[in-house]
């Protein structure tokens, strides 16, 4: 009798419990009960480890906060076009060493300090001193910074640059506040229209409105970015809805879930991610040119984007992605033809090791190519690697693989093959010239250097491009203002609105 | 009892203390350097270097470790390399949520497995004791993380009830607080309470059979009444050490389950900290996780002398 008592107990306590959270749905109403102050919740798969994006490498930070916290003078639009931000608009001088930066009036910090000129010298001056990335050598061109009046800043740069103007777009030309960098790591303070209103760490980062916003106000008064480090139980949020958008799914399979029209909404754009298939140039068997070429040869790509990654994402042939305005399909280059590859193999057999990361795309591609290469005689013993720890240490710094995968997510990151410590260990100069040509040419000269460049490292064969990454958003019905395509660093949240 | 205890104590606080070395130890091997990873794709090596230098892992082992090993004893776990924040009061905030998590799923446990493991004891020859017998070696055979799967499927996607996961903390809301627990708990603390349920219904099987009950039945006490007066103590002892044990693996176990779960408690802190290298933080955790399961068998060796007079 005792018993059946505490069972009707526990009973009744789960179905109460159940009916009082019934009402309140996904949590969306927001504090203010105004229906101006409308939230969202969208679903990201890392977390930040810190907020401070000048001293931290790690995607997830300027993910979050680039554009809508933090704003530079100007940003990357959904074309991949360079548009005007916080600067007006710019002049540039006939040498094109000059850029005058008009910028826009009334303009405050989420703090309440006034931005002017003298936080721009301040923010790219910063980048030289106190940055830790190396990234940070993209601003290497710049001269010097100065302040003309309070709206207007000078950038000198020593030679023509090309890469200037879009590194500007990027986290290197955010905007910090003279006043604001005391605590990047936990207190972001930008101009954006959002700020941070709290963060739960190992959950979520809560963003408010910015009421002081000088642009158009974001139509959303809250947004919540929560982090799931398990894609089922992230799909699972969105089904139930603890979340209102997946903000990148991670295995494509798991799209049927959300077939019903009538509910979801699937979004498919295109990134920045070349998922490279990368060989070691610097030592046996893959410093040798045929060898490399017999691998690009020996890989049927679409054979192998349908049973990778369910056939979403794009064939693209080299280093470049559809957005740039250099971009060139060289899927043609090395068309599938695996008696041609063991042609170029000469009838030897070779034993590699493919050291790939514990990453879904890396692991399901490897066991394609395993198996079509094993086809030309080359038997890639496959050896997943903890991502990053592991991966980082071996592969990317220790440069000791013969094979590997990875998604390599930067926008216009050619520019890794001109290294040739990179861990791609390819050392061609003709194609560190063209690309220095590229960056002090003019904007035409830019477009046809960098064409010759990804034909040239397609031609060496320097690398193979598996396929390019697709970006895939599932939203929930009535969901407006997605970003499309993921070719900027931020997930741009200006527009987010629910119907 | 004062000398079994002191003795006891020096057990417990030596075995801490060989944990701390061993912890640090173990983290001392682990592959993949710390600043590196938090500097990534982009890291200078000069960058690398500075970065090890203000972390201090470019020090000799030995001096980290009396560094680490002296903030302990001054209850400072050091600071994050990754978050740059103290660890001391992260740990805090985690270890409140998982403790929560598993003391419910204990509580969830005894209550299935008490009243269950005695009904299939005293029952045992009926059909009824049989199938608690038999639905407990089902539930044993699942783990948590599956079961937590399962929950969610059936009370989340399908019921559209309870929260798929998420954490909301009780200040907040105590009815939502509740509701994103539910499923965690019983998670947790069904599998457990299968195994418990068998333990019960051992310990109570083995007391029916003793002498003094048949004798307390014999001077007119019914089965139940002499079961519950002087059964129940006796059985509680083995139940006792195995609920001691059980809360060493619920503790572990919720490392899993949080995952699921999407609850920021103790074990999501430290699988971050694990992807991030994040040493002395992974360090601080286990170190807090090994004291838990230090502790947990004092309080169980001690509990074991109170309630078995024999042993004192």
């Amino acid at each position: 009798m005792r018993r059946i008592g505490i069972w009707i107990a526990a009973g009744g306590l789960l179905l109460a419990t159940a009916a009082c959270g019934g009402g309140s749905g996904n949590g969306s109403a927001g504090t203010g009960g105004t229906p101006k102050a409308q939230s969202l919740s969208v679903g990201f798969v890392a977390e930040p480890a810190n907020l401070d994006f000048t001293s931290t490498e790690g995607a997830a930070i300027p993910q979050a906060l680039l554009v809508n916290v933090y704003e530079g003078l100007v940003k990357l639009d959904q074309n991949g076009e360079i548009v005007p931000l916080l600067a007006e608009k710019w002049d540039v001088s006939p040498d094109r060493k000059t850029y005058t930066f008009t910028l826009r009036e009334n303009v405050k910090f989420s703090g309440g300090a006034p931005f002017t000129a003298d936080d721009v010298t301040f923010s790219l001056d910063r980048v030289k001193s106190d940055w830790k990335l190396k990234i940070k050598s993209q601003l290497d061109v710049i001269d010097k910074v100065e302040k003309k009046d309070d709206s207007t800043a000078v950038v000198t740069l020593k030679r023509p640059s090309n890469g200037f103007l879009y590194s500007m777009a990027t986290r290197l030309g955010a905007m910090f506040s003279r006043t604001g960098v005391a605590d990047l790591a936990n207190k972001p303070v930008g101009t954006g229209p959002y700020v941070l209103s709290s963060w739960r760490r190992g959950d979520s980062i809560q963003l408010a409105a910015n009421p002081s916003y000088w642009g158009t106000k974001p139509p959303l008064g809250a947004i919540t970015l929560k982090y799931f480090k398990d894609a089922t139980a992230m799909n699972n949020a969105l089904l139930t809805g603890g979340i209102d958008v997946i903000s990148s799914v991670q295995a494509p399979e798991s799209l049927q879930q959300f077939a019903d029209p009538g509910r979801f909404e699937t979004v498919e754009g295109t990134t920045n991610g070349e998922v490279v298939l990368s060989m070691n140039n610097g030592r046996p068997p893959f410093d040798d040119k045929a060898v490399r070429q017999a691998v690009r040869h020996a890989i049927d790509h679409k054979a192998l984007l349908d049973t990778a990654w369910a056939g979403r994402g794009q064939l693209i042939g080299s280093m470049t992605a559809p957005t740039d305005p250099w971009y060139e399909d060289r899927t043609g280059d090395y068309p599938y033809d695996p008696a041609k590859a063991k042609q170029l193999l000469g009838g030897k057999t070779y034993n590699v090791k493919m050291r790939i990361p514990n990453l879904p795309y890396a692991v399901n591609s490897a066991q394609v190519v395993k198996s079509q290469l094993a086809q030309v005689g080359i038997n890639a013993e496959i050896e997943p690697l903890e991502f990053p720890a592991r991966w980082l240490d071996q592969v990317f710094t220790k440069g000791d693989y013969d094979l590997s995968i990875i998604n390599h997510v930067e926008p216009r990151d050619m520019g890794i093959f001109a290294d040739k410590s990179y861990y791609f260990r390819y050392d061609n100069p003709e194609f560190g010239k063209l690309l220095a040509a590229a960056d002090e040419g003019t904007e035409q000269e830019q477009t046809d250097d960098l064409k010759q460049a990804a034909k040239l490292l397609s031609d060496d064969a320097a690398a193979d491009w598996l396929f390019l990454f697709p970006n895939l958003i599932v939203a929930k019905k009535g969901v407006t203002g997605l970003p499309k395509n993921a070719i900027a660093e931020s997930f741009d949240f200006t527009a987010l609105a629910k119907q | 009892m004062i000398l079994y205890l002191l003795k006891r104590l020096a057990v417990l606080l030596a075995s801490t203390a060989v944990a701390a070395v061993a912890v640090f130890a173990f983290m001392a091997v682990l592959p993949g350097d710390p600043a590196e990873i938090a500097l990534g794709v982009n890291a200078t090596p000069d960058a690398v270097a500075e970065l090890r230098k203000q972390f201090g892992t470019d020090r000799p082992a030995v001096a980290q470790f009396l560094d680490w090993a002296g903030g302990l004893l001054q209850g400072d776990f050091g600071t994050s390399y990754v978050t740059s924040s103290p660890i001391g009061p992260q740990i805090g905030d985690r270890l409140g949520v998982t403790l929560v998590l598993v003391l419910g799923g204990m509580v969830v446990a005894l209550v299935l497995a008490v009243p269950l493991g005695t009904f299939a004891a005293v029952r045992h020859r009926d059909p009824l004791g049989a199938a608690i017998s038999a639905a407990s070696q089902l539930g044993i055979a699942i783990p948590a993380f599956l079961a937590g799967i399962l929950l969610v499927f059936v009370f989340a996607v399908q019921a559209q009830a309870l929260p798929s996961g998420g954490y909301v903390p009780i200040a907040e809301s105590p009815g939502e607080w509740l509701r994103s627990l539910l499923l965690p708990w019983l998670s947790l603390g069904l599998v457990q309470g299968a195994v418990l349920t068998r333990y019960v219904r051992s310990a109570v099987l083995d007391v029916m059979r003793e002498d003094y009950l048949r004798t307390a039945r014999a001077k007119g006490r019914g089965s139940t009444g002499a079961l519950w007066r002087h059964g129940l103590r006796n059985a509680s002892i083995p139940v006792v050490t195995v609920l001691g044990l059980q809360l060493a693996t619920l503790l572990i176990g919720a490392v899993v389950v949080e995952r699921v779960f999407v609850i920021p408690g103790l074990g999501d802190l430290l699988l971050n900290g694990v992807a991030g290298r994040d040493l002395l933080l992974v360090q601080g955790v286990v170190m807090v996780l090994v004291a838990a399961v230090l502790l947990i068998n004092f309080v169980v060796d001690v509990t074991y002398h109170l309630l078995d007079p024999r042993l004192r």
